[in-house]
């Protein structure tokens, strides 16, 4: 039952996690244990919840990977051809 | 290429690296289709090339990327317009009885989260986490776009990258810490 209170490192983890919906419940449990007598980590886990909020908000997009490769040949082949 | 004594330098190896996000955000704020707002990045940055003889290292290699792009976008919206009877706008009164002579956007709810200045907030938001983004190592960046971002499972980026899971939960540890940071000092 050691196990039921955790340390800083471990709480951290599961509150990032948790922001990917990818914690336990048992998890969830642990760490609002933990967070009623670490402040430190209460305030990572506010700023970490933020953080997601902020991202969601902004709708902030990427490119998938395949895709920037695809640029970057087709990049490579114009800078090649106009070397010559 | 005779750039000789500017400051600023191009760097095309670098270019999708570096800049295709932040472009590809400002695109997407713009012209709301992914396939389309690809291409026109991936148009930018051919003409970039084309025309790197123009570039005389006043402004970054990102403004300058920019401006390319803006034209782009413009020039996008003038070939979609361009064909006949596209640009006339169509309004059809309603024949329902209710509601017979109204206009059909008045028949639309407001919204009231959709307004401009909290999209403009948002843009501006979005901004900010790119640049923070760009400033973390790219290794971090790459995971926690691909994990907070593009939504990827825990295992499908473990698999593509060859990281076991509590290395990948480290790394995204450290890049949300370096990211509320820098968004701490930047936006909050």
């Amino acid at each position: 039952m050691s196990k039921l209170f955790l340390n800083c490192d471990e709480a951290n983890k599961i509150c990032d996690k948790s922001q990917y919906n990818e914690a336990s419940f048992f998890d969830k449990i642990k760490l609002t244990l933990h967070l009623i007598y670490c402040k430190a980590c209460r305030l990572y886990s506010r700023n970490n919840a933020k953080l997601t909020d902020c991202i969601n908000k902004s709708k902030v997009n990427c490119l998938e990977e395949s895709r920037k490769n695809e640029m970057k040949i087709s990049l490579k082949k114009e800078l090649v051809k106009n070397q010559k | 290429m005779s750039k000789g004594n500017t400051k600023h330098k191009l760097d095309v190896n670098k270019w999708v690296d570096a800049y295709s996000d932040y472009l590809f955000n400002y695109t997407i704020a713009r012209i709301n289709d992914r396939n389309v707002a690809q291409d026109i990045v991936q148009d930018t940055f051919l003409a970039g090339l084309k025309s790197m003889k123009n570039f005389k290292g006043e402004a970054s290699e990102r403004t300058w990327l920019i401006s390319i792009l803006k034209r782009k976008i413009i020039d996008h919206y003038r070939k979609i317009n361009s064909k006949k009877g596209k640009a006339e706008v169509r309004m059809n009164y309603n024949s329902d009885t209710e509601s017979q002579g109204d206009w059909l956007e008045e028949r639309v709810s407001d919204n009231l989260e959709i307004n401009a200045e909290a999209i403009i907030i948002n843009e501006e938001l979005g901004k900010a986490i790119l640049e923070c983004l760009s400033k973390l190592p790219e290794k971090q960046a790459q995971v926690f776009k691909m994990k907070t971002i593009q939504g990827f499972e825990t295992e499908a980026i473990c698999n593509e990258l060859n990281i076991s899971a509590s290395n990948l939960w480290v790394i995204i540890h450290r890049a949300r810490t370096a990211l509320s940071g820098c968004l701490e000092k930047n936006w909050f």
